[in-house]
């Protein structure tokens, strides 16, 4: 497991070269990015805040959560906090197995998790205000 | 008196990175939950709120003691 909390650039490349191995046919990634609609206005960036030590734990249990469930071979799970422009990097999840499948719905599995429990909470900033995504119905 | 710190929109509810009760040890984590809504009624507000108590998310049911580490996770938005 290679669970990072960073307050600068991720890298895909870093996450590939932890999960690949000889035995592993296949490698699957997922890459969230920011992007500069949501809700029909116009993002100019964001602000990613962590409970850091948290967060870690969190992030940890999901990824041996989904070695376990799917018989991942390896996994790697980075997110960035800080500001954020668009189109940078927020998270990068990175996972291998044996065959396709399992490296498919190990992604999967994680991203869904991350996003009901690890304690990371994102201020969407626009033209004319920011506010705290989720927050409030 | 105890601080509990304060993530995301629970530091703009209660103004900073701390907050503090009083008398809170021994008491439950649902009874924190209803002396922060009485105090900061903004808590109410949100689609929900947990507790994490010494990095780990906090049931109802569980006594605060002296020395914990106590933190308001508002909703989260991760990913």
């Amino acid at each position: 497991m290679d669970v990072q909390l960073s307050a600068t650039a991720l890298s895909l490349q870093a996450c590939r070269d932890f999960v690949v191995h000889p035995s592993c046919g296949g490698l699957c990634f997922f890459e969230g990015t920011i992007r500069d609609l949501n809700l029909g206005a116009t993002v100019t960036h964001l602000e990613f805040e962590a409970y850091a030590p948290m967060a870690v734990k969190e992030m940890t249990k999901i990824a041996v959560a989904a070695r376990d469930r799917f018989g991942l071979h390896a996994v790697a799970l980075h997110h960035r906090t800080g500001d954020l422009a668009i189109g940078d990097t927020a998270v990068i999840i990175a996972v291998s197995s044996v065959h396709r499948k399992p490296a498919f719905a190990g992604c999967e599995f994680i991203i869904d998790e991350l996003k009901k429990t690890v304690p990371i909470w994102k201020r969407e900033f626009r033209a004319d205000g920011s506010h705290w995504l989720n927050a409030h119905p | 008196m105890m601080k509990i710190q304060c993530f995301g929109v629970a530091r703009d509810i209660a103004g900073g990175p701390y907050l503090s009760l009083d008398q809170l040890e021994g008491r439950s984590v649902a009874e924190l939950r209803q002396a922060l809504l009485q105090a900061y009624p903004a808590f109410g507000e949100l689609v929900s709120f947990a507790i994490a108590r010494n990095e780990e998310y906090a049931s109802d049911e569980e006594r605060i003691e002296a020395g914990d580490q106590l933190v308001i996770i508002p909703p989260v938005a991760g990913g």
